[in-house]
């Protein structure tokens, strides 16, 4: 008699919002968890619910991408009604900052790609420049030469978005293990003992949340997921009166007043320390784009590891091996926090994923498959 | 690129000034960088300007600071790069490790084969109702202000906790003739101390100075009152009275300032924030760097010595400091190590005979559960997030809240301006009561670089190589 | 709250705290200034709004930010005074200016 309708690896965002998902469609989720210290990806996010960089040349990406975007605001006020946690999520709509005619220009032609992509869901965006996006952010500097806008975008606190999701995984009867590690698996089609901390668990359903975990446990159920860290480095400031209307991908202000900047993106391996050859560009980009920043007090700064397929696009699979065990996967836990928790969830009790993520499934790494980055 | 210097220190008290005197002279090239623009740091505070201009103050303050003239004189002697008014904000790496600091407006960075990091001590926070209402400080922050100020309190004040540095505190006030309106003693560990009783003896002055403090403040006829067991500071906007529990009975005094103290803790920051491993004291009840006799961390290129290294007060720091320069001195090839052990052992004597007296003093002043881990829900813990103790230990037991780095991004407890300083200890000790657990194995926040504020300008102008493949769009 | 021990032969400079007219002796923090003058609350929080003071004099609190010629969320504590310097509450977030 299994204890658990389903078992999740990883109290993460990705976790925890699968496991919220289930327990509010009165399921008995079960979510393991790693110990307060861990390659923890949810801890260091920058917090955007973005669409305007996501799925070139992939439109299922963007689709996924969009339809997200669109859930948040019902995502969010229900985990605000269920748990009184505001996610301090926004939706103004969103600036690429560009810094030179180049930028500009690529960012255009990347711009009427996703818009030719779309086909018949439309995708509306506008290219703005110096004084069109002075008119939507006055406080840029003269340097700025234009943004890329779509009203798709917007912003949420990670932090508050996890204590919320957690909050309402307890509240719906769901159970939260931490400081464990997953000692063993044991898997049969639809029957998972999972042992972590000498204790074993037992579910007909199995999701793999666990980030960068879940390339060795993705091995355990036949599931392929050759995810690899990619570091970001991120600096936020003192709090100050509300200066920034709406997020850019570069820098935002949260609701507290505190100003984000970000992010690198580079292959460190497993090191999750900050450099300061990283904290020095993304500082002059930061001041270039917004001047007043050369004069705001930092507080803190960090590096925390995405969590990246080969291709950038999420990995959405079951395996054909264990059915019942699915892997769910992406380095947008915030932006995608929507889809998981209201979608992904219930794919998961149907024990089906939809044909809209077929583009998603590990089968594009068996092959010479073909991809765009996305 | 070979390194600038051989050794840099950061920190200019005891420990710091000793480690620069002893490595300059022994050939090595010593850069000494330290926030204050005077050398003493907290122990010696503005000894050298407080003696040319308020000799008379220098008798109030007693034989133990007067002391701090001397380190401070052969110190200025030495030959040193000595930057004065410099903030370190970072020290990061091992093989190759570089020291970023901020000062007169400009961030710089300055390369050593060896660094040794002395920032000292800093007063554990003392989370009790109302401590965070104007009108309430640290003996701590009183007898800096002596030192460097010539200030003192006015009107009715009242100091109230345990510890040396309370009693040193009242008798300096009393001998400017400022009397404080009572002394209220939190509960100390008589028969827990007793047996440790012996090292404190046999160490050099400790009881006469005891005794003599406790004389001074009975003959000024101060209310003392022992075994304190809760303290509230009430006020609106003002501390206006203190209520304390003592005996049984509930109490309130009026007062116009109330002063906190219950010890002194590293002063651990920096050490933090480069990832050096630390252990548990249970008997300072702090988190401390694991560090070799020499003051060797675990990163080879960083030496600690001082408070900062666990509570050994300033004569021990000196020492100490003698001590890991002697080290960086034998690890940059400058002297054999079997030298550094034989010119080691007149220090390390000193250090003997000084830290025979912390266990007692230890023992005596742990302070109990209450005082760390306030039992009061609505007592303020993180004070630049206004997180209060309720809600962390709501988060530990009903959502299973793992360790102070979930509980800082869930509640962003650590996450104000002073990193974790104020709010650290006291948020792992209310995870480690609520989960049953001894708090060693709670851990600590992760404490991030700048751990001094510099603005995203300084960042922007930093002389390091820039990375625009890894940023930007 | 505070006053200034005698038989100092420290020189004098004077400062302006609040808009006030202040003579301190070399040496002095802001802070210290801040709390000769008697201040009670110097800052109040980003947060609440609560009124919060100088705690800890040395740098590790951070409940000493004030502005400090016009600069604001400046630790007074570690800021030495010089003639003429302005020294103000800091009111809740600062505002940010190029």
């Amino acid at each position: 008699m299994p204890d658990y309708d389903a078992i999740i690896i990883g109290g993460g965002l990705v976790g925890t919002a699968v496991a919220y998902g289930l327990a509010r469609r009165g399921k008995k989720a079960l979510v393991l968890d790693e110990g307060d210290i861990a390659y923890r990806a949810s801890r260091g996010n920058f917090g955007l619910v973005w669409v305007q960089s996501k799925g070139f040349g992939v439109p299922e990406y963007q689709r996924w991408t969009r339809r997200s975007s669109e859930d948040w605001a019902m995502f969010s006020a229900e985990l605000q009604k269920e748990t009184g946690i505001c996610s301090g999520h926004e939706r103004p709509g969103g600036v690429t900052i560009c810094l030179s005619e180049e930028e500009f220009s690529k960012r255009a032609q990347r711009m009427a790609q996703l818009h030719v992509e779309a086909g018949e869901t439309n995708f509306q965006y506008e290219m703005l420049d110096h004084a069109g996006l002075k008119k939507l952010i006055p406080s840029i500097g003269p340097e700025v030469v234009g943004a890329s806008f779509t009203p798709y975008d917007g912003h949420a606190n990670p932090l508050y978005t996890l204590r919320a999701l957690h909050a309402a995984l307890i509240k719906h009867g769901g159970t939260y293990v931490p400081n464990i590690k997953v000692e063993r698996i044991d898997a049969a089609p639809n029957s998972f003992c999972i042992t972590a901390g000498g204790v074993t668990y037992a579910a007909p359903r199995l999701v793999l949340g666990a980030g960068l975990g879940n390339n060795p446990l993705g091995k355990l159920v036949g599931l392929n997921v050759p995810v690899r860290p990619s570091r970001g480095q991120i600096i936020v400031t003192e709090r100050v009166q509300p200066v920034l209307p709406m997020p850019t991908l570069m820098i935002r202000q949260t609701v507290e007043g505190t100003l984000m900047i970000g992010e690198s993106r580079e292959d460190a391996g497993f090191d999750d320390t900050t450099s300061p050859e990283i904290m020095r560009t993304l500082a002059e980009r930061a001041v270039k784009t917004f001047p007043f920043l050369r004069n705001t007090r930092i507080v803190r700064t960090w590096a925390a590891l995405r969590v990246m397929a080969p291709d950038g696009l999420p990995i959405y699979e079951q395996s054909s091996e264990y059915p019942g065990a699915f892997v769910c996967t992406c380095h947008s836990g915030v932006t995608l926090a929507a889809a998981h928790a209201l979608h992904y969830a219930g794919y998961v009790m149907e024990g089906a994923l939809p044909a809209e993520l077929a583009r998603f499934s590990t089968q594009r790494f068996d092959a010479a498959h073909v991809s765009t980055a996305a | 690129m070979s390194p600038a210097f051989d050794l840099a220190i950061v920190g200019a008290g005891p420990a710091g000034m000793a480690a620069a005197c002893t490595a300059a002279g022994l050939g090595l090239s010593v850069a000494v960088l330290d926030e204050q623009p005077e050398p003493g740091g907290q122990i010696y505070r503005g000894v050298e300007r407080l003696a040319a201009t308020r000799p008379k103050q220098l008798e109030w303050l007693g034989p133990d600071y007067a002391a701090g003239l001397e380190l401070t004189r052969a110190f200025r002697k030495t030959r040193v790069e000595y930057f004065d008014g410099a903030q370190v904000w970072q020290v990061e790496g091992a093989s190759e490790a570089r020291l970023f600091y901020k000062r007169r407006g400009a961030v710089g960075i300055l390369t050593a084969k060896k660094f040794l990091i002395a920032p000292g001590a800093m007063e554990r926070p003392m989370p009790v109702p109302g401590w965070t209402l104007p009108g309430v400080m640290t003996c701590g922050s009183v007898q800096t202000m002596l030192k460097a100020n010539g200030l003192a309190p006015k009107g009715r004040f009242i100091l109230a906790g345990c510890g040396p540095l309370l009693l040193l505190l009242a008798a300096q006030l009393v001998r400017a003739g400022i009397k404080p309106a009572a002394i209220l003693e939190t509960q100390i560990n008589r028969w827990a101390a007793l047996p440790r009783l012996p090292g404190f003896l046999a160490a050099p002055g400790y009881l006469g100075k005891g005794l003599g403090l406790l004389r001074e403040l009975k003959t000024a006829g101060i209310p003392y009152h022992k075994g304190v067991t809760r303290l509230a500071i009430k006020g609106d906007s003002q501390a206006r009275e203190i209520e304390y529990t003592c005996g049984g009975t509930t109490r309130t005094e009026p007062l116009d300032l109330a002063l906190l103290h219950q010890g002194v803790v590293p002063n651990g920051n920096l050490a933090w924030s480069m990832r050096l491993e630390h252990e548990w004291d249970d008997v300072q009840r702090t988190f401390r760097p694991v560090l070799d006799a020499w003051g060797r961390s675990s990163n080879a290129a960083v030496l600690i010595a001082g408070d900062a290294g666990g509570i050994i007060g300033a004569k021990g720091a000196e020492a100490m400091g003698r001590i890991a320069a002697f080290a960086a001195a034998a690890d940059t090839g400058k002297i054999s190590s079997g030298d550094a052990n034989a010119r080691a052992n007149n220090a390390r004597s000193v250090l003997a005979q000084h830290s025979g007296a912390r266990p007692f003093l230890d023992a005596l002043y742990r302070p109990q559960q209450q005082w760390v881990a306030p039992p009061d829900d609505d007592t303020m813990v993180c004070r630049c997030e206004e997180v209060r103790a309720g809600e962390i230990r709501r988060l530990v037991t009903e959502q299973q809240c793992p360790g102070p780095n979930q509980m800082k991004s869930f509640v962003r407890c650590g996450m104000g301006a002073c990193q974790g300083r104020l709010c650290g200890l006291t948020t792992v000790e209310i995870i480690a009561e609520c989960r049953g657990l001894p708090v060693k194995d709670i851990g600590y926040y992760r404490i991030r670089s700048p751990i001094k504020p510099i603005t995203v300008g300084d960042l922007a102008t930093l002389d390091v190589p820039k990375r625009e493949e890894a940023v930007g769009l | 709250m505070f006053q200034l021990l005698p038989d100092t032969t420290a020189q004098t400079l004077t400062v302006i705290v609040n808009g006030e007219t202040v003579t301190v002796p070399h040496g002095f923090t802001a802070a210290a200034a801040m709390l000769l003058c008697g201040e009670s609350a110097t800052r109040t929080t980003a947060l609440s709004g609560e009124g919060r003071a100088p705690y800890c004099m040395m740098g590790v609190c951070f409940e000493c930010l004030m502005e400090i010629n016009g600069e604001p969320n400046q630790q007074g504590c570690l800021v030495t005074v010089a003639e003429g310097m302005h020294i103000n509450r800091q009111q809740g977030k600062r505002e940010v200016r190029e």
